[in-house]
């Protein structure tokens, strides 16, 4: 039992540090949140950025274009550019679908699809959720028939993030509406620039436009664009969903949010000192921070654990769950800090437009807007209910 | 960054186990606690038979000289059988502060019969990490000192031959914090034994002009060497904790899964599931802490040592709160009674959550070493 990263390990975080110091520029990291034009934009060229210098999928074997990296290394990769501030890298194509194309695609749709993941070639977003089908995804509706060379796709996909920007979506669809739910589910590849596809933006509690619904009316998919079988989707789903470890509990972006919230409790004063050195706020942030440290040693040793001493699904589901209730108790302390100038939301009057933040910048700034976001944490993913019901339900089995 | 067992510790853990399931079952338990204090001359035989207590003892005075997670992996074997004997006390705390504390000739005296079971010895220290809070005076004396004072809730006094005593002492160069070896049959040591909340033996120990001799006092200031000791006992205490949590949360599955009401076990109830969910979240993060515990128990500056194992204790003490409470209300009514095993675990796992400071203790000596930025 070694605890400390070992010398591969630290050699390897010095190589992230070493290309974040050289490559990650002001013009990546100092994005207002609230321009999502030019949030998009930076999160395209940081892929960009990424794949010039071959760190573009950390998680990929070497075969298909990636590090090859090990789980600790890229727990370690993520963490150095979570801590780093940099632009997310979209987890739809790299995280998602491409572990799906290297187990279940054909040749073609590996050495189409792939390298334009890597490259950033192809935004991709998910078609999963569905007004009707939440928690309870197999009971989705949107169909696609059989026509010749092509399905024929009918329906609506909602809470599609970031969708506004894709040039694809992986969508699941019923092929089979006579079979069991989870049967009749297929995966298709569908081009967001096919005719009778609309993107509406959905405006969220925080006034951003992160997700979308998406309609699809008599959408012509080429069945060459389906993955794998025809009504085996929902294995493909689960083994999409189930292939998350390294990210789910948000270490990285947890401790950089902590690092915030000293830095501003530093600069709050409370009864003529810095809150920071408030008994009782420091204790609070001293919870999170052993919270923080546990979540973070329990996430490392199921990274470095043996497949045999896996217990599938209950890990994943008590990081997500973990990780995500850390994540907004630092966001709602951070909140707390400011007092009543949390209160200061949005520049100006307009109706439904993401101005910029009150006050644009300083300590304070989207602090607001920030904890209003985060309420997704403990949604998206399966909610933290489902997450209970998959630990209880492994582990009491019945 | 591996969590990974030798093949060695692997061994360690099955044979601390199996003796464990074999001959230290809850009946076997109840019998030895109904009888006398608890503690049984076999089971400590059969203990050092299988080398556990020798793990702590350097090799050359007859011991393994192991690391702590072997301590670690003992203790957690120990703690989910519900082990009363001095393990940590003796073999884990004592055996330390010796074999950092004692002269040559103390560690020759004393760590070969700690590790062959022969002697035990406990550590009489009510003061935690705060030296000043020691109730106990030590005066110099021609030829030696005078022990005066008391110390509380000693772990296993009632069976201990040996017990290591901290002591304020005039030194001439100021005042420190004495240790001293003060065997509990002289004549001036008193006990108020009693029975802890874990069933565990333990005592108040009064010392009334108790004469030692000047061989017997270990180290100058022994502040540092005991609050090591302690932080050792800490984190090997962590790992019994989490044995301990490990057994309330399967007896608990097992009761909501045969526990039958509404026509069906009550482990389909969903509130039940994701109270069952929020103890095996609690669980590996204690889990996770036991080793950072373990491991860091051994790191070179003080400080940082510190700061990990108060930070496990905070977790580990979470944890124990909350699976001992939810594991009883998920028992119903048979979860207060003394007849089932869960109201054992209940009490451990509540004391665990006391020994070496609460949670809370330690979530405020962490956010006293907690670095601003």
């Amino acid at each position: 039992m070694d605890l400390d990263y070992s010398a591969t390990e630290l050699a390897f975080r010095g190589r992230v540090r070493q290309f974040l110091d050289a490559h990650l520029t002001p013009d990546l990291c100092d994005v207002s949140p609230t321009d999502e034009s030019a949030q998009a934009a930076a999160v395209r060229r940081w892929q960009g950025v990424l794949h010039a210098h071959g760190w573009g999928a950390v998680s990929w074997p070497v075969d298909f274009g990636g590090v090859g990296a090990t789980p600790v290394e890229q727990y370690l990769f993520e963490l150095e550019c979570a801590l780093a501030g940099t632009p997310i890298q979209l987890p739809f194509g790299l995280r998602m679908l491409a572990p799906v194309l290297m187990k279940f695609g054909n040749p073609a749709q590996q050495q189409h699809f792939l390298p334009r993941i890597l490259s950033g070639a192809d935004w991709w977003c998910q078609g999963y959720s569905e007004p009707g089908a939440g928690s309870d995804l197999a009971s989705l509706k949107t169909q696609a028939s059989r026509d010749g060379a092509h399905y024929v796709v009918n329906g609506q996909k909602c809470w599609n993030t970031l969708g506004q920007h894709a040039d694809w979506i992986f969508c699941l669809v019923r092929t089979d509406a006579a079979a069991k739910p989870q049967r009749g589910i297929s995966l298709l590849l569908i081009d967001m620039h096919s005719p009778g596809i609309t993107v509406r933006p959905t405006r969220l509690l925080d006034g951003t436009c992160e997700v979308n619904e998406i309609f699809l009316q008599d959408v012509r998919v080429p069945v060459e664009n389906r993955v794998g079988d025809e009504n085996a989707g929902w294995t493909y789903a689960k083994f999409l969903l189930g292939h998350e470890r390294t990210g789910i509990a948000g270490v990285g972006a947890s401790r950089r949010a902590l690092l915030r919230l000293k830095a501003i409790a530093g600069e709050e004063r409370r009864n003529g000192r810095p809150l920071l050195s408030d008994p009782a706020f420091r204790r609070r942030i001293a919870r999170i921070e052993v919270d923080l440290l546990a979540l973070e040693m329990t996430n490392l040793r199921v990274l470095t654990a043996s497949a045999a001493a896996r217990s599938a699904g209950v890990e994943a589901s008590i990081l997500k769950v973990r990780g995500s209730e850390i994540r907004q108790a630092i966001s709602e302390l951070m909140m707390e800090a400011v007092g009543e100038r949390a209160l200061a939301l949005r520049r100006g009057f307009a109706p439904d437009a993401a101005s910029e933040p009150v006050p644009a910048t300083g300590h304070v700034a989207g602090l607001t807007l920030s904890y209003l976001n985060l309420r997704k944490l403990s949604i998206f993913g399966g909610s933290n209910e489902i997450q209970k019901n998959i630990i209880a339900q492994t582990i009491v089995g019945l | 960054m591996d969590f990974g067992l030798t093949a060695e510790q692997e061994m360690l853990l099955e044979s601390t186990r199996r003796y464990v399931g074999d001959h230290y079952s809850f009946e076997k338990r109840r019998a030895l606690l109904s009888t006398g204090n608890g503690c049984s001359r076999g089971v400590w035989n059969d203990l050092a038979a299988l080398g556990v207590l020798s793990v702590n003892v350097p090799e050359e005075h007859g011991g393994l000289g192991a690391g702590p997670v072997e301590s670690m992996l003992i203790a957690l074997a120990l703690g989910e059988g519900l082990v009363v004997e001095p393990f940590l006390t003796s073999a884990v705390i004592a055996t330390r502060l010796i074999a950092l504390a004692g002269s040559a000739a103390q560690r020759e005296q004393w760590l070969p019969a700690l590790a062959s079971g022969e002697r035990i010895a406990v550590l009489a220290h009510g003061g935690g990490d705060d030296p000043s809070a020691v109730m106990t005076r030590a005066t110099a004396e021609a030829g030696g000192w005078t022990i005066d004072g008391r110390q509380m809730v000693v772990y296993h006094a009632p069976v201990a031959d040996l017990l290591l005593v901290t002591a304020q002492v005039d030194d001439p160069h100021g005042k420190c914090l004495g240790l001293f070896a003060v065997p509990r049959e002289s004549t001036g040591v008193s006990l108020d034994s009693y029975r802890t909340l874990d069933d565990q033996p333990a005592a108040d120990v009064a010392f009334a002009g108790v004469q030692v001799g000047a061989d017997a006092r270990l180290g100058g200031d022994a502040a540092a060497a005991v609050a090591e000791a302690l932080d050792f006992g800490l984190a090997i205490h962590c790992a019994d904790a989490v044995g301990v949590l490990d057994r309330a949360l399967a007896v608990t599955i097992e009761y909501v899964r045969t526990r039958t009401q509404f026509g069906g076990p009550i482990g389909r109830f969903q509130a039940l599931q994701h109270r069952i969910a929020d103890m095996a979240g609690h669980i590996e993060n204690a889990r996770s802490m036991s080793y950072v515990a373990a491991v860091k128990s051994a790191a070179p500056d003080p400080r940082a040592r510190a700061r990990a194992l108060s930070a496990a204790k905070v977790i580990i003490g979470q944890a124990a709160r909350f699976v001992g409470q939810q594991a009883v209300q998920l028992h119903g009514g048979m979860g207060v009674s003394n007849e089932v095993a869960i109201s054992h675990y209940f009490r451990r796992l509540t004391a665990s959550e006391i020994r070496f400071g609460s949670g809370e203790h330690h979530l405020d000596r962490y956010a006293g070493m907690m670095t601003d930025s």
